[in-house]
């Protein structure tokens, strides 16, 4: 297994963690000032995740655009086939805050939904 | 002309402006109006669509727009009174209110003002960065607005100058609209922003931070060309023979953000040479009596969560008037310090602080000395200038009554 560095990106302190990983096993080596760390730092090893904002087009909107996010965490590796899909997308206005824009898009079991509303013109 | 009696009036619809209003009527006042220069309410979150809003406060984290929707619906619930694009355009020492909008001017005479204008970001010529003035150089929060708001796209080439956070946040954003973003300067040798931000702005999508760097020429007739960038010493100098000329057409400036106080120093409001922001007590109430000031007009926070909290106790004083005494101690930053807020207390009781450290550190201590007393001490396993120091102390009658000043030292 291979050591490697992983800042934590729980808390605004953003330790430094020592973890040894070969991608399929995780073993802590040190840094981590709270058990959070830990976990983050295993998701980290393993499946990394982030969460995902972007905006979609709307039609005869107020705004041209809504404000989107996954319902989930994206795997990372993910996450520009997500935004391709999140960039063709168009929806009619009026959109409500937590409408869903996308259904499990590209079969990943997320969903993308407005975190804003947005009135018809 | 319009002529309007109220309780209290709030200037801005930012999170300060919204929770200060409902708090103020949650504390009984009847008659609130919010005046905002927008056409819309919630100030700057509209635009701040990515996700971390929240979580101290509701334990979820929130887009801006979803957690600003939760104080716009608290606000209809109050039947709060907004009066939106209108700009206010003079206060004075009596609360009286001029604003102005497309029916005309309005006069509004407040028991109480609450100041929550919020904060602009530092251009180019905060920073005198040197060269031609082509167009393509924004402020990374209008670059913001232009992609979240109004679907235009800044350009294709992007140089980011300064790591604060709102620059890390777009070099992400700009990277999943496909665009090329070459890379963030910064002239410090550690990022301003967040680590987190770095993390998962930069790293993740492989963006070079180039610390100890500036932009040191801009060339580009009509639009942007390109940027000379090099590398800077510790006495702040060029280090000979680093300069690179860099192709881009966009550069984004991050350099951090003023409190929007010309209003406040026009109605005579002291301002802290520091902070930017008005001079206030423990109550935020500032040299003008009926006068109060929260949000990023007051002090630049870090969260939301912590602004919108300490609006709310502004909402609240505004309405329930406290007799203060008329001795006052002065609170001032000692080492290592940068300002400390409340800069004046005239009453004993529990008093929430907020300050900043000048410089990151490890394993130091706090200590707060009310004249000699030392009445305050803490260890602190970090320090940094990006995390703003929250902490509630006890300030006695005794040391109200025999005290001048406050001062509060970090020791290393
Ligand atoms: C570009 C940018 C991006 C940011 N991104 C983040 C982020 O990602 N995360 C974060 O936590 N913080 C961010 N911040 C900090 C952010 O400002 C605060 O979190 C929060 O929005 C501040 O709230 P506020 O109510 O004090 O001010 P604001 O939200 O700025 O609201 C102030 C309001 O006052 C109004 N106003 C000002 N002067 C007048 C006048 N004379 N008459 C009428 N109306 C007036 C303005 O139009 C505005 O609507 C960002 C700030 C900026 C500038
Ligand atoms: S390990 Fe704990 S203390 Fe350190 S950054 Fe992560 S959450 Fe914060």
């Amino acid at each position: 297994m291979n050591e490697k560095e992983i800042t934590c990106i729980v808390c605004p302190i953003g330790c430094k963690i020592l973890v040894k990983t070969d991608g399929k096993e995780f073993e802590l080596v040190d840094g981590n000032k709270c058990k959070s760390g830990i976990d983050y730092a295993r998701s980290e090893a393993l499946d990394p995740r982030r969460m995902l904002a972007s905006s979609v087009l709307v039609k005869n909107g107020l705004w041209p655009l809504v404000s989107v996010k996954t319902n989930k965490p994206v795997p990372k590796d993910k996450i520009f086939k997500v935004m391709k899909e999140i960039k063709k997308a168009e929806i009619d206005a009026p959109v409500k805050l937590g409408q869903i824009i996308i259904k499990n898009v590209l079969n990943t079991g997320i969903d993308i939904i407005a975190t804003k509303n947005i009135e018809k013109l | 002309m319009t002529n309007e009696n109220v309780d209290v009036a709030v200037i801005g619809s930012g999170p300060a402006g919204l929770a200060a209003a409902v708090s103020a009527k949650e504390n009984g006042a009847n008659y609130v109006v919010i005046i905002d220069r927008n056409s819309w309410k919630g100030g700057i979150l509209p635009q701040c669509i990515h996700d971390g809003f929240g979580l101290e406060e509701t334990g979820n984290s929130m887009t801006g727009p979803e957690y600003i929707q939760m104080y716009i619906d608290d606000a209809k619930k109050h039947n709060i009174d907004f009066l939106t694009e209108t700009m206010v355009i003079n206060i004075d020492k009596n609360k009286t209110i001029t604003a102005v909008n497309k029916n005309g001017i309005y006069k509004i005479n407040a028991e109480s003002i609450i100041l929550s204008m919020g904060c602009r970001e530092k251009t180019r010529w905060n920073i005198m960065v040197p060269g031609d003035r082509p167009s393509g150089i924004y402020t990374a929060g209008v670059a913001q607005a232009f992609i979240n708001l109004y679907n235009i796209i800044p350009g294709k080439n992007i140089v980011i100058l300064g790591s604060g956070d709102v620059g890390l946040i777009m070099a992400r954003r700009l990277k999943l609209e496909g665009l090329n973003v070459l890379g963030v300067l910064e002239i410090l040798p550690h990022a301003s922003g967040l680590p987190r931000n770095v993390v998962q702005c930069l790293d993740d999508y492989e963006i070079p931070l180039y610390l100890n760097h500036t932009v040191t020429h801009i060339d580009g007739r009509e639009r942007l060309e390109s940027v000379t960038i090099a590398q800077i010493d510790n006495k702040k100098n060029i280090v000979k023979g680093s300069e690179k000329k860099i192709k881009c057409d966009t550069l984004l400036l991050s350099f951090g953000l003023i409190p929007e106080n010309e209003l406040s120093k026009d109605a005579g409001i002291k301002i802290d040479n520091i902070t930017g922001g008005p001079v206030v007590d423990q109550t935020y109430e500032t040299n003008i009596p009926g006068i109060y000031a929260c949000g990023n007009c007051l002090q630049v926070y870090d969260t939301v969560d912590v602004l919108s909290k300490s609006a709310k106790l502004v909402g609240k004083n505004a309405v329930v008037k406290l007799i203060k005494n008329k001795k006052s101690i002065f609170v001032k930053p000692g080492k290592n310090i940068r300002y400390v807020i409340p800069q004046i207390i005239n009453k004993k009781g529990l008093i929430n602080f907020t300050m900043r450290v000048n410089k990151p550190a490890q394993n130091v201590t706090l200590k707060i000395k009310a004249d000699e007393k030392e009445i305050y001490k803490k260890k602190q396993r970090w320090v940094n200038p990006a995390n703003m120091i929250e902490l509630t102390l006890e300030i006695t009658h005794e040391i109200l009554k025999k005290g001048k000043t406050l001062v509060v030292n970090l020791h290393e």
